[in-house]
């Protein structure tokens, strides 16, 4: 079955200008991610860190992307109104070269994932508790790239290499089951 | 499982080498909650009396709040408590920023640190990694430069560091502890300098447990949002441009000349522009949605970051405008010194000059114009070079050393203690109790739930007690509607009024919440976030202990008297607690004295300020009435105690 056409994108526009590195938004979302909610808080498993330098001014809130098991090879260094910042200050990654984004006790990564929750909450956490605005939160209709239909022969090729590998029996019996529940 | 604090102290021996992380016990969090509370028990009973503040035996106490690391905002000033050199008393001081909840973060609650280290070292602490590392490449490194340096060599730029600069080194008095563009004041950079610590960098990765988390979350973030709505919190002076305040009332100079009409327009509009020609942005410490500190990029000096009146001492003290300050006070930062008693040094030793009590030949090569000079002394001083030798022992102690008539001169200290340099006309009782018997040796250590001056109509006041959520009883309501001119109120209400002013300092302190949304800022308009009516359920809610406000507004009473105990133990006497002679031209001795007896009668003190035995047994502080009789300061038959509400202690 397609997907919709349309998607909604969520966004958490963030202003560095506002930011006075407070981390009120990392205090947040740890409490939030804690099990149970709320009972702990540490930073450190936030899913969003300032990266601060408050020698050079430098505060850019940054939310954790994916995970990415190698270092980058070479990095921008951006010049922004006289100052310069890393390009590690904008990426998400949770990446060998520094410790954020990773859980401190089992070195696993944390993503964000925009406090999708059981009543859903109206904003993310981290954007419901920053007081200056530095982080606002917008919903966004986008148009979703729709993919083009696989061709039957496409399809074929790759039943006949599961059947080269498990037997017909075994395949059948896997895509009748698979059938009677996406069906149901 | 304990909540809210992490149940371990760090005990750090720098002779030794020594680190140890010790549990600590629940029950003494019920007495004593944490911060200055915990320090002042850690100090008495752990302190002998005679212990020279500069031997090995004095304690250097870094305290977490009792709320760090909770979703409780602002709660984030770190407590730094040791005996002070200046003033042989227990030093008290604060510093807002990120380095308690981090501590908390690693595991710790408090690091207490003893013995001396044989040359510079810097502590390094990572959760439980705890080392004491070399800081001999860090000697003469400016304090926030510093921190800078250390995130380098720990490659970790979330690392938290607490630093001292020249000044520390080289024990001035006045040094301070520096964070980021944070700073510890009054007379605690000068003992971590002594003990050869140059750094404390912290980091950490762990739990803060909360005892009815859902619950917690939901009343810390109702503050939080009512914090960053209201304009009753916070520092407003970092956005009111209109400074005629500190600038027409304030003295210049050595504490000494009045200029009544110095604020125009034309001032405010320029000093206006210099600021934000060069404010880089204004920052918050954590957890807080306010934004307090201003942080200036003055061409060609270090970037710095000042608060409150912070950015007038030096220019009111050398008889210059704002871009003075400017120029300096990243200067003043990198070296670690106190911007509120340092100016008046410098001041005092161009009086001295001036005087001819001190001679061209004690300032060799010294420039001609103020804003030189000022430059001049502060290099002296931190470096204790010539007369900077003498200065760097701040007013009251150089002023003895220098002699010749210099003692006249120390004119603005309580307690040996440089004070804000206010000189006014009138004597106002409250203040004079306050600036009299406060230990934290600034009035901004004990003013701030009441306002200052009363309002001029009925229904002015009326408009005020209607939304004064902050007072921990209802009579506080009536003394304000019944109040119409400022030094007409009775000595009883006066008492009150002080001990209440008194009482949230005592709390802000010992559970980290910070002034500017508490203690201090109820006077300017009632309306803060933190008060005795909402304290009690947050620190229940974090911590599982019951708490209310009866017990509350005892756990004040037992810090504060135990405050008081260590003090008395180190030879604190009613001598000892006169505001400055000049801080009001028109005195009345035998009243003074009067209302002093009888605020000491109030806290169940006796006639010389000691905390009587039936007050301190009535505030479980038994242990310290049999130290006070063993070493002869309290006579087993004094009598009178405290005549304010009591309750149990809280219990875990």
């Amino acid at each position: 079955m397609a997907l919709p056409s349309k998607k909604i994108v969520k966004e958490i526009k963030v202003d560095i200008e506002k930011c006075t590195g407070c981390r009120a938004c990392e205090m947040a979302c740890s409490a939030f991610h804690a099990t149970p909610r709320y009972s702990t808080i540490n930073p450190a498993k936030s899913r969003i860190r300032i990266v601060a330098d408050e020698i050079r001014d430098e505060y850019v809130p940054l939310r954790a992307a994916d995970y990415t098991p190698s270092e980058c090879t070479g990095r921008h260094v951006y010049l922004i109104n006289g100052k310069e910042y890393s390009e590690c200050s904008f990426c998400g990654a949770s990446c060998p070269s520094r410790d954020y984004f990773v859980e401190p006790d089992s070195g696993l990564p944390l993503k964000c994932d925009m406090c999708e929750s059981v009543p859903p909450l109206a904003e993310p956490m981290c954007v419901q508790v920053c007081g200056t605005d530095a982080l606002t939160y917008v919903e966004r209709e986008e148009d979703r790239e729709q993919k083009v239909q696989p061709k039957r022969g496409q399809i074929e090729v790759g039943l006949e290499y599961l059947v080269q590998q498990y037997g017909i029996d075994a395949v059948a019996e896997s895509l009748n089951e698979l059938a009677r529940v996406k069906k149901a | 499982m304990r909540y809210a604090e992490t149940g371990f102290n760090l005990e750090i021996d720098l002779s030794r080498g020594s680190i140890e992380k010790v549990q600590t016990d629940p029950r003494e969090t019920a007495l004593y909650l944490g911060g200055q509370g915990m320090a002042a028990k850690i100090l008495f009973e752990r302190v002998p009396a005679g212990t020279d503040p500069f031997s090995p035996d004095n304690l250097l106490i870094f305290s977490t709040g009792l709320l760090h690391g909770t979703p409780a905002p602002a709660a984030n000033r770190t407590v730094v408590n040791t005996f002070s050199p200046q003033t042989n008393l227990m030093s008290h001081s604060l510093f807002g920023g990120f380095f308690g909840p981090e501590l908390k973060y690693a595991g710790y609650d408090r690091i207490i640190i003893r013995g001396k280290a044989p040359d510079l070292v810097y502590l390094c602490i990572h959760n439980d990694k705890v080392e004491i590392r070399d800081a001999k490449h860090l000697r003469g490194k400016g304090s926030t430069e510093t921190g800078d340096l250390l995130k380098k060599e720990l490659k970790d730029q979330k690392v938290q560091v607490a630093a001292i600069g020249l000044a520390g080194e080289n024990r001035v008095y006045m040094a301070s502890i520096e964070h980021n563009h944070a700073s510890a004041a009054r007379g605690v950079g000068v003992i971590m300098g002594d003990k050869r610590l140059k750094a404390i960098a912290v980091r950490g990765t762990r739990e803060v447990n909360i005892a009815k988390p859902a619950e917690m979350f939901q009343v810390c973030q109702d503050i939080h949002q009512k914090m960053a709505a209201s304009n009753d919190c916070g520092d407003w002076m970092a956005t009111d441009e209109d400074d005629s305040f500190h600038h027409n009332h304030f003295a210049w100079g050595n504490a000494r000349t009045r200029i009544k009409n110095y604020w125009s327009d034309e001032l405010q509009e320029r000093w206006t522009r210099w600021k934000y020609e060069h404010m880089d942005r204004q920052t918050g410490c954590y957890n807080c949605p306010k934004k307090c500190r201003n942080v200036i990029n003055w061409p060609g000096k270090p970037r710095f970051g000042y608060k409150c009146f912070g950015k007038d001492t030096y220019h009111m003290a050398a008889f210059l405008e704002l871009d003075f300050s400017y120029e300096i006070l990243g200067v003043a930062q990198e070296y670690g010194v106190d911007s509120y008693a340092t100016p008046q040094v410098i001041a005092f030793a161009l009086e001295l000059l001036e005087a001819g009590i001190l001679t061209d030949k004690d300032f060799p090569g010294m420039p001609a114009d103020s804003r030189g000079r000022f430059f001049y002394l502060l290099e002296k001083i931190v470096r204790r070079e010539g007369i900077g030798d003498i200065l760097a022992n701040s007013v009251s102690h150089a002023a003895r050393l220098i002699g010749n008539g210099a003692e006249a001169f120390d004119h603005n200290t309580t307690k040996k203690f440089e004070q804000l340099p206010i000189k006014l006309g009138k004597l106002n009782p409250a203040y004079f109790l306050m600036i009299a018997t406060g230990e934290k040796m600034s009035i901004t250590q004990i003013e701030g739930s009441f306002p200052q001056d009363p309002l001029p109509t009925p229904e002015e006041r009326k408009a005020f007690v209607d939304k004064w959520e902050a007072v921990p009883d209802e009579k506080f309501k009536k003394y304000f509607m019944e109040w119409v001119k400022r030094s007409d109120i009775s000595d009883e209400r006066t008492c009150e009024i002080v001990d209440w002013n008194e009482a949230m300092h005592y709390i802000d302190d010992s559970i980290g919440t910070c002034g500017f949304v508490s203690s201090f800022r109820g006077q300017f308009g009632g309306g803060v976030p933190y008060h005795m009516n909402n304290i009690p359920q947050i620190i229940a809610l974090a911590t599982g202990m019951e708490m209310d406000k009866a017990r509350l507004w005892k756990t004040f009473q037992r810090i504060r008297t135990l405050v008081r105990a260590v003090n008395v133990k180190r030879g604190l006497r009613r001598k000892d607690e006169r505001p400055p002679e000049d801080h009001w031209a028109v005195r009345d001795e035998k009243y003074e004295q009067e209302l002093l007896s009888k605020y000491y009668a109030f806290k169940g003190w006796n006639e010389q300020g000691i905390p009587t035995r039936q007050t301190l047994e009535l505030l479980d502080l038994d242990y310290v009435a049999d130290e006070l009789e063993e070493d002869g300061i309290l006579s087993a038959d004094e009598t009178g105690s405290a005549a304010q509400p009591v309750a149990e202690p809280a219990k875990i």
